[in-house]
């Protein structure tokens, strides 16, 4: 497995590059959502309206941070679910996404939209949320302050660690690392 | 009789709250350093040093280990001659859950309405489970239970045929199914037998003992043996990313059924076992 320092948003189609099981460490600017704004975004999106982000070459990180105490950019951040924003992602992927944090498994549908739209699916490791706050470096509210913890914040990041699971390829770092210590 | 108050409730409850979500048990991170040693996965071995980092930083810091700072779940075992005075138990478990979430920056994960979701603001209301037991003493025990593990818990009401067998195929199911999605390494919490919610309930309550001890009885002690090694033959791994640590325990708690039934719950938590009690 290869090893990545790239920026975000992807530049030269770095991302086409990118294979299961690869380990990515990000640096630049990505924005945040879960739940409730992946819901309003498609929403939006539905109704003909414009989102507050422009999603083109940009990486969504699946958190919902704790808030900031005095003096720090963030609280704690590490990725949630991703599985529960399946619903809404392959319409994402059509306005230009390329890259989605978070953590576990992925639908058939979301893995073969990947595939289509040549984008990837990081996994960040759950519940280093501590850990993984040191690597970001600031954080400004973009949209949708009235979601709280779920609104969309732009982040930015140095050398943020995590590992390619689903490849444009078809490629899923899941499947082929547990398939090495099945023991049942 | 003993008197507790109202405040000294509020002040317990915050204070386990934010405890529980800046300090690691030893016991977890007693687990987290013996699986390194038996980790056969480079991958999983980085992974599991990451999360012993990572509750470090959480300690010195004051920070939330994770930013799932949960539902604030409560086993309280109020003795009957205790008298809580200025005010309800409950009351004063929902200011102190308040108090102890806003005072330690902790997030807000609680919405007032499962169809309309709106977050409460508060983390309130917590989930509260009262005992009535002997004695004059009351019992808190608090847990942050985070949604990822949450969600991949299951419960199936399985009949007496079904037996053993069964219970364990429902067990090692569960935790497949689980995967990546409910952050492994785990902590597998099971309860067998009782009712439809009085199992669900033992399965939550088996998650309070401590990680790495057995059951007191024998043969619940052996079947705990037995279902930590098939589970950690599933390759899933520390994060799913494949490995021999899937999990780092397995709690199983029973209780006298009906003739026609054989319910088993599963309640998975994350690696991030986050529990504290007080006795006052």
């Amino acid at each position: 497995m290869a090893q990545h320092y790239i920026r975000v948003p992807f530049e030269d189609g770095v991302e086409l590059e990118l294979r299961a099981g690869d380990q990515v460490f990000l640096t630049g600017t990505i924005f945040t959502a879960r739940d409730a704004a992946h819901k309003r975004m498609v929403e939006q999106l539905e109704k003909g309206e414009a989102l507050p982000i422009d999603l083109t070459n940009q990486a969504i990180y699946y958190v919902g941070p704790t808030p900031a105490k005095p003096g720090a950019v963030i609280g704690s951040a590490g990725p949630t679910t991703s599985s529960r924003m399946d619903k809404y992602t392959p319409r994402l992927l059509q306005e230009g996404l390329k890259g989605m944090i978070g953590k576990g498994y992925r639908s058939k549908k979301v893995i073969d939209s990947i595939a289509e739209n040549n984008a990837v699916y990081f996994a960040a490791i759950g519940g280093s949320g501590a850990l993984l706050a040191q690597k970001i470096k600031s954080s400004e509210l973009i949209a949708y302050e009235d979601l709280g913890t779920e609104a969309i914040r732009k982040i930015e990041v140095e050398n943020f660690p995590c590992i390619v699971v689903n490849d444009h390829k078809g490629g899923d770092w899941y499947k082929e690392s547990q398939a090495n210590f099945k023991q049942s | 009789m003993k008197q507790i108050t109202y405040e000294k409730i509020v002040e317990e409850v915050a204070r386990l709250c934010q405890e529980a979500n800046y300090d690691l048990g030893q016991d977890v991170i007693q687990a987290f350093e013996d699986s390194v040693k038996t980790e056969t996965s480079e991958a999983g071995k980085s992974i599991l040093n990451q999360l012993i980092d990572n509750a470090n930083i959480a300690t010195a810091n004051r920070v939330p280990m994770c930013q799932d700072t949960g539902v604030s779940v409560f086993i309280v075992k109020l003795g009957q001659d205790c008298h809580i005075t200025g005010g309800s138990l409950q009351d004063a478990i929902n200011e102190g859950v308040r108090t102890g979430y806003e005072e330690g920056y902790l997030r807000y994960s609680i919405v007032d309405d499962p169809i309309n979701r709106k977050n409460t603001g508060d983390n309130t209301p917590s989930v509260i489970h009262v005992e009535l037991v002997e004695g004059e003493d009351l019992e808190i025990q608090m847990t942050a239970k985070g949604g990822g593990a949450e969600n991949m818990s299951a419960l199936k009401m399985l009949t007496p045929s079904d037996g053993l067998e069964g219970v364990k195929e429902f067990i090692l199911n569960t935790v497949r199914e689980a995967g990546p999605n409910a952050c492994p390494p785990l902590v597998v919490g099971v309860g067998i037998g009782g009712n439809f919610e009085s199992c669900a309930y033992l399965a939550k309550k088996s998650l309070f003992r401590p990680v790495g001890e057995r059951h007191v009885q024998p043969d619940i002690a052996a079947l705990e043996e037995e279902m930590i090694i098939e589970i950690n033959k599933l390759g899933i791994g520390p994060q799913g990313m494949g490995g021999t640590t899937t999990a780092l325990d397995i709690k199983i708690e029973t209780a006298p059924c009906h003739i026609a039934a054989l319910p088993v719950a599963v309640n998975l938590n994350c690696h991030a076992s986050r529990h504290k009690h007080v006795r006052l």
